[in-house]
């Protein structure tokens, strides 16, 4: 194995492959900044172009870093105008945002590159030494632990289940499954509440709802802010651009950091879960360990509730070559475009490529070493002027949030009622937002959605009933953690407004 | 004048020509119309059609556009309805346009569009684990015929859909109850796989090509395929023909044009999409996506779609779902 690593560093650390792996981190951040263009688009997008390049380690370390570029890239438009292009950067918004709305955009840029730089370092270190080892867990879940692990992931709203927000944020999510059901399910063989719109059969687009309940209702706040002479956050753009975590802060952030490399890993390693769940896992769980008074900051601004998603995103990214290398296995959409790739250059991923083609397979892990560091060198130096977009007048800076809103919702799709839905869900989220309904519990809802309801239907077709729920001890186990993660808050919430 | 009476004569004479030639029509740009979004399978067929013809230099241009919505069924209702604006349109497809129609999810079908050719296809296999107790199509045939329940066959799409349908096939053409498959739909190939390995179902039912890529990973084997003969790509796996079972299907994917295409039009694309065939440009696209070459051109398509519209038809209304 040692043999493979040295001739994994050989291939990769040639000039020639770190300027690759550079350029794909490059490529991958700065079309991942864009909404609507996640991951697996740009890595199908830069295929055929890297097919050319002839060498099969060059090809796939570039296209590694697309990938984990573009996951790094897309938090940058959740932190700083509340538009999530990707249902792994989902979680990243809900306090990204409200930090950013704070006057601490710099910061938050700066603790999502750390976060993510180290839950990809971390996910390197794990791939590189337990890979192999790691096969087996990737096949360890049937569809009824998958179900019980997307209940566990659902609990992350109880953050914003907050002093007499318990029923609405119940609500909020219920509606966001009802959505996840509109369209064609993978289960049944007839298009479901589609209203006889065509556009709707295939579903409702994430990146279109995304954009209509974030982004759509934060440009028409701006706008009715300064109609109602409400003073904005609008700070110095010194403090906006300031990229200064204080001792205090790292401190804080540390074993969140640790911890979410590790679950997001192991999350991402198993295929049908991936970066999603893992970043509202990790959310989840990072705000049932914080201190009371760190809980309540969740949803508001939490350096923490920031920093768990991103590490867990990224270390996720990371562990879905796990099945890919070692099982030939996409878990994901783009590592099934990545697989792709594989077979165009004439290799299979699974058990033989470790023993048949080393230095691919290793160099592709230590590729990976470098194409973190290339994404923390690259970003960070550009936070102060990414940040300092918000300290822009509002005139300007409400038609470049529609614009990147309606962007989002158009490309990749290219269908022009994507923009009608656009708008009304974006009245809708007004009128939730004025009624004080939290809209990230309906996000939650709607991107669990589907696999909450393909896991659950195919449990349910195996084992001819729902008996599975009890008779297999793992989906028990998850079932019960879930509801106690669902419940506990809900509890402890309810007693300390009882005291008062 | 008497330039201008040549420069008249020589019009009239190119008019003539090209009015003469109208059997003859040269095609210098293609329009691919995907129905679905960027990335997905019928993107990757008209880009890399487009992308051979366009380097062979057998036509000038390509451009694409994605319509995605109804499953296809939007870009089929536009190729209708704009009928004379989109002579020079494609519209890519693939086997769910029978199914589709078939259940009505599609107000349309085939016959509603002018068939240009079936170009790529892919056969069907049944693959199960490396360390499975079925060695053969026969054995999985018995734990069938004993119970079915016990049985689960997993696949990449939803009931009713092609993964569903040819072990249906099969296990009728061995005398079993099709109507008794215990069949598990994943939203995605991979999981699917992933579910075969984790023992969640004891078969899975996939495209071929897929099942030769799980198959050299050595972590699964391909019991049954759907093709006429073994396919070189996997000399070791078996096909139901030669197993005992009369099963072949293929899972095409080709092109079609708008309703009123002229005649020669028609026959100008089918020539074009044929002369592809022979050009290295395209053997190049061909490997690197692992498709398989199953040409049908023109009334050859249409023959050819009729026949599996009846079959997938009958075992449909069969299993219950039309």
């Amino acid at each position: 194995m040692f043999d493979g690593m040295l001739l994994g560093l050989e291939t990769a650390f040639t000039l020639q492959n770190m300027l690759f792996a550079a350029l794909g981190c490059f490529i991958g951040t700065i079309i991942g900044m864009l909404p609507g263009l996640g991951p697996m688009s740009v890595v199908a997008i830069m295929i055929p172009v890297s097919l050319q390049i002839g060498d099969p380690s060059t090809t796939l370390i570039l296209l590694a870093g697309v990938y984990y570029g573009a996951i790094f890239g897309g938090s940058t438009s959740s932190i700083l105008i509340n538009a999530p292009g990707e249902a792994a950067v989902v979680a990243t918004a809900f306090d990204g945002y409200p930090m950013a709305q704070k006057g601490q955009a710099g910061k938050a840029l700066t603790i999502a590159a750390i976060s993510s730089f180290s839950g990809g370092t971390i996910g390197v270190v794990l791939l590189m030494f337990f890979a192999p080892a790691l096969a087996n867990f990737a096949i360890l879940f049937w569809s009824a632990e998958y179900f019980a692990l997307v209940l566990v992931g659902l609990s992350a709203i109880s953050a914003f289940a907050g002093k007499g927000k318990v029923l609405k944020a119940l609500m909020m999510t219920l509606l966001g499954l009802m959505l996840a059901t509109v369209g064609e399910s993978s289960l049944f063989h007839a298009p479901r509440f589609t209203l006889g719109i065509m556009d709707l059969q295939s579903g409702i687009n994430f990146v279109t709802l995304a954009m209509g309940l974030f982004a759509v209702p934060e440009a028409f706040f701006l706008a009715i802010d300064k109609i109602r002479g409400k003073k904005g956050s609008s700070k110095k753009s010194q403090e906006i651009s300031n990229l200064r975590i204080n001792l205090k802060e790292a401190k804080a952030i540390m074993p969140v950091i640790a911890r979410q490399s590790v679950q997001g890993f192991l999350i991402g390693v198993m295929p049908g879960t991936g970066a999603t769940i893992a970043s509202f896992l990790g959310y989840a769980v990072e705000r049932n360990l914080a201190s009371p008074e760190e809980r309540e900051e969740f949803g508001k601004g939490s350096i923490k509730g920031l920093a768990a998603p991103e590490t867990a995103n990224n270390a996720a990214s990371t562990g879905s070559f796990v099945p890919l290398l070692t099982l030939g296995i996409p878990g994901s959409g783009t590592t099934a475009v990545l697989l792709g790739a594989f077979i165009a250059l004439n290799l299979q991923p699974g058990p033989q490529l470790m023993q048949d083609r080393p230095e691919v397979f290793w160099s592709i892990i230590m590729s990976m070493y470098f194409g973190n560091i290339v994404l923390l060198v690259l970003n960070l130096p550009l936070v102060p002027y990414i940040a300092r977009l918000l300290s822009i007048p509002r005139s300007f800076l409400i038609p470049f949030v529609l614009f990147f809103a309606m962007a989002g919702a158009y490309i990749g799709q290219n269908n022009a009622t994507e923009l009608l839905l656009l708008l009304g869900f974006g009245v809708l989220a007004i009128i939730f937002r004025f009624a004080d309904y939290p809209l990230p519990p309906l996000l939650i809802g709607f991107v669990l959605g589907q696999m909450f309801e393909d896991n659950l239907g195919r449990a349910m077709r195996n084992a001819n009933g729902i008996q599975f729920i009890w008779e297999r001890p793992m989906t028990l186990t998850l079932i019960i953690s879930a509801a106690i993660f669902i419940l506990v808050p809900l509890i402890r919430d309810w007693l300390t407004n009882k005291r008062k | 004048m008497k330039k201008l009476a040549k420069l008249f004569a020589a019009t009239l004479a190119s008019v003539t020509i090209s009015l003469g030639s109208l059997s003859a029509v040269e095609i210098n740009k293609i329009h691919f119309l995907i129905p679905g979004g960027a990335g997905g399978g019928w993107d990757g067929t008209a880009r890399g059609t487009g992308e051979a013809l366009t380097k062979a230099g057998l036509i000038g241009t390509a451009t694409y556009e994605n319509m995605s919505g109804g499953g296809g069924g939007k870009a089929i209702g536009y190729l209708i309805e704009n009928s004379m604006s989109n002579h020079g349109t494609l519209m890519v497809n693939s086997t769910p346009i029978v199914i589709r129609s078939l259940t009505k999810v599609f107000p349309q079908n085939f016959r509603d569009l002018t068939l240009i050719a079936g170009t790529i296809g892919d056969y069907a296999a049944l693959v199960v684990p490396a360390n499975s107790p079925y060695k053969n199509f026969k054995d999985l045939v018995s734990a069938y015929k004993k119970n079915p329940e016990k049985v689960a066959i997993g696949g990449g799409s939803v009931p009713g859909s092609m993964d569903h349908l040819v072990p249906a096939m099969a296990f009728k053409a061995a005398g079993a109850d099709p109507k008794k498959v215990k069949y598990i739909p994943f939203d995605a190939g991979g999981k699917a796989m992933a579910g075969l390995l984790s023992g969640e179902i004891d078969a899975l039912s996939t495209g071929f090509s897929e099942a030769v890529s799980m198959a050299n990973s050595g972590k699964v084997r391909i019991i049954a395929v759907t093709s006429e003969k073994r396919v070189d790509a996997a000399p070791n796996a078996p096909t139901l023909i030669e197993q005992g079972y009369d099963v072949t299907f293929v899972n095409w994917r080709g092109f079609f044009a708008a309703p009123d295409l002229p005649s020669n039009m028609r026959k100008a694309y089918i020539e074009v999409l044929g002369k592809m065939y022979k050009t290295p440009e395209w053997e190049t696209v061909r490997a690197r996506n692992g498709w398989v070459n199953i040409h049908n051109p023109g009334d050859k398509f249409m023959v050819f779609l009729a026949e599996q519209e009846k079959v997938i038809g009958n075992l449909m209304r069969e299993l219950g779902f039309l």
